[in-house]
């Protein structure tokens, strides 16, 4: 990392910790508005984050690896996120799973070489009406099949 | 498809889904008084809606008589049981009636502030009830003074989730709140004695919430007309799986399963999953079983088997689940989600002895007993009832052959 980029990202977290405040209640908020712009919250954030709280690392590490939607390792500009619980199953999970893994070249888990798209599995999207459901960032699609699946995410940039 | 624009679709049904005019549970409320409020609530039987069925009244009355000069309201929108999309329907098509049923709550316990904390995955209701807060404040029944009444001032902010199941556990999600990792804790202290940052807290789910105005609006003879005794009002039911009309539906309590697969129009049916991953699997001979606290309990997750689904596979889903989303901080739920899941692989691969699988039924009644919040203490239900209710099938015991399907 450039030292412009570190200074403009330190920065960045200040201003956040002034918007949302120093208290422990606040960290997730922060750390979430870090997740949303950079799509991973690197060791260097999380020591700064910890720095202006005046907590622990360790502490700021601990909630990180714990939720399921942040990150310490970059990502792809857009994370899609298709639901894997039974009733999406049921609807027809498996043929969007395997479609798209071949249109996009990648398996769950794995990010395009363009760093376009990040695919993932998720738990329950309270879709089940609606199946199969997947969340492109934080935009939710229903009723999928192969596909408009690929169509989504054809137009995503 | 993406996501229908939010609009009432045409729902009706007996409590939740009557019609309803913007504000006037709240004016109501503040006319009764404190006193009045608890008496109808108290008097309605309104059980939490989450699943665990607390009487929201006694909770109302525990955190009210707490002394403390800073008390929350919480409205847990963190849904994540499998089957279960009952809450979004709400936030999107009703939250006029949770976030009255807040401030209702706030003005009996005395909080001034209500948070509501939605699930990471429903981000995109986020401007949309955000916005609604923006008019309810500009209506004088959020803010200060609301109604004019100068001894009561009572906000709403909302909070995001980040993807975490455990944290609609109602501690976790405290924890959450106060920015630490979602682990559930000990309890007592309850929550309305010591909840979030220390004072007194009420959580409620977001289905119960929305009952209050009605209640409050209507009295609590009224509610306890829908139901069964032990059971009153009517719930909101989420219906998946193999049926022709998903969706949320609005039925008393006393349903039974049988009835409720006619409205939804389910043929060929097999198997119903009530209560979501952590609810118990229902064979057709239980099919006449009602849908109420007493009986077959669920937070409103219903799941439709039809006869081509493979019982073993529903199964190893749900277990998949549950490893995933254990938050790993008691034993006998983090190693024990994981040992149920080893013996569907080995039963998938037909090697395992009976007594291997008796031993990890007792496991499961262990982990029931032993494990320290809800999460780990139901997921072994699924697996219980499944291979207890299925084991011909999965065990090809009845000549058809094994995991046929």
């Amino acid at each position: 990392m450039l030292v412009l980029e570190k200074n403009a990202l330190s920065e960045e977290i200040e201003s956040l910790v002034n918007q949302f405040g120093k208290e422990r209640s606040a960290l997730l908020q922060i750390l979430q508005a870090i997740q949303r712009k950079h799509k991973h919250i690197s060791d260097f954030a999380q020591q700064e984050v910890a720095r202006m709280m005046e907590i622990h690392p360790v502490e700021v590490n601990s909630v990180v690896s714990f939720y399921s939607f942040l990150c310490t390792q970059p990502k792809g500009r857009n994370i899609v996120r298709l639901c894997q619980t039974i009733s999406c199953d049921m609807a027809g999970k498996e043929k969007v799973e395997e479609t798209v893994q071949r249109e996009l070249g990648i398996k769950f888990g794995q990010t395009t070489k363009d760093k376009r798209i990040t695919l993932e599995f998720t738990n329950c999207l309270g879709m089940c009406d609606q199946g199969p459901a997947m969340l492109v960032n934080e935009k939710v699609y229903t009723k999928l099949d192969p596909e408009t699946a690929i169509n989504i995410l054809n137009e995503i940039k | 498809m993406e996501l229908e624009k939010i609009k009432k679709k045409m729902r009706s049904g007996p409590v939740l889904f009557s019609e309803y005019k913007l504000g006037e549970g709240v004016k109501k409320a503040l006319q009764l008084g404190r006193e009045n409020i608890l008496f109808e609530l108290k008097d309605s039987g309104l059980k939490g809606r989450g699943g665990a069925g607390f009487p929201t009244a006694t909770k109302w009355m525990l955190s009210g008589a707490s002394l403390s000069d800073k008390k929350f309201i919480v409205c847990n929108a963190d849904e994540g049981e499998p089957g279960t999309f009952k809450d979004r329907v709400l936030l999107l098509e009703y939250p006029e009636l949770v976030f009255e049923g807040m401030i209702i709550g706030g003005y009996t316990i005395g909080a001034k502030e209500g948070i509501l904390y939605l699930r990471g995955e429903y981000e995109y209701i986020l401007k949309s009830l955000e916005d609604f807060l923006e008019m309810l404040r500009k209506d004088k029944l959020l803010g200060n003074n609301i109604l004019g009444n100068e001894n009561f001032s009572f906000n709403i902010t909302i909070r995001l989730g980040s993807g975490a199941y455990v944290c609609g556990e109602e501690t976790a999600l405290i924890e959450s709140l106060e920015g630490y990792r979602g682990e559930p804790r000990n309890r007592p202290p309850y929550p309305v004695n010591t909840g979030y940052l220390g004072h007194p807290t009420v959580v409620n789910n977001v289905e119960t919430l929305a009952s209050v105005p009605h209640i409050i609006l209507k009295g609590g003879e009224w509610f306890k007309k829908h139901g069964t005794d032990k059971s009153t009002g009517s719930k909101l039911f989420s219906v998946s799986g193999d049926c022709d009309k998903p969706g949320v539906y609005e039925l008393p309590w006393g349903t039974s399963i049988a009835e409720l697969l006619k409205v939804v129009e389910a043929k060929n049916t097999k198997a119903v999953q009530v209560g979501g991953a952590s609810g118990i699997c229902l064979p057709k001979s239980q099919f006449n079983r009602v849908l109420g606290y007493e009986d077959a309990a669920t937070g409103g997750s219903i799941i439709v088997f039809n006869e081509s689904r493979n019982m073993l596979k529903v199964l190893k889903n749900f277990m998949e689940f549950f490893v995933e989303e254990s938050c790993g901080q008691c034993t006998p739920c983090r190693i024990g989600n994981i040992k149920l899941l080893e013996a569907i692989e080995k039963i998938e691969n037909n090697d395992f002895t009976f007594s291997y699988i008796n031993n990890l039924k007792e496991l499961g009644r262990t982990m029931q007993l032993a494990s320290k919040c809800g999460l780990g203490q139901s997921s072994p239900n699924s697996f219980i009832s499944i291979l207890e209710n299925f084991k011909d099938e999965i065990f090809g015991l009845n000549g058809k052959g094994k995991n046929n399907g």
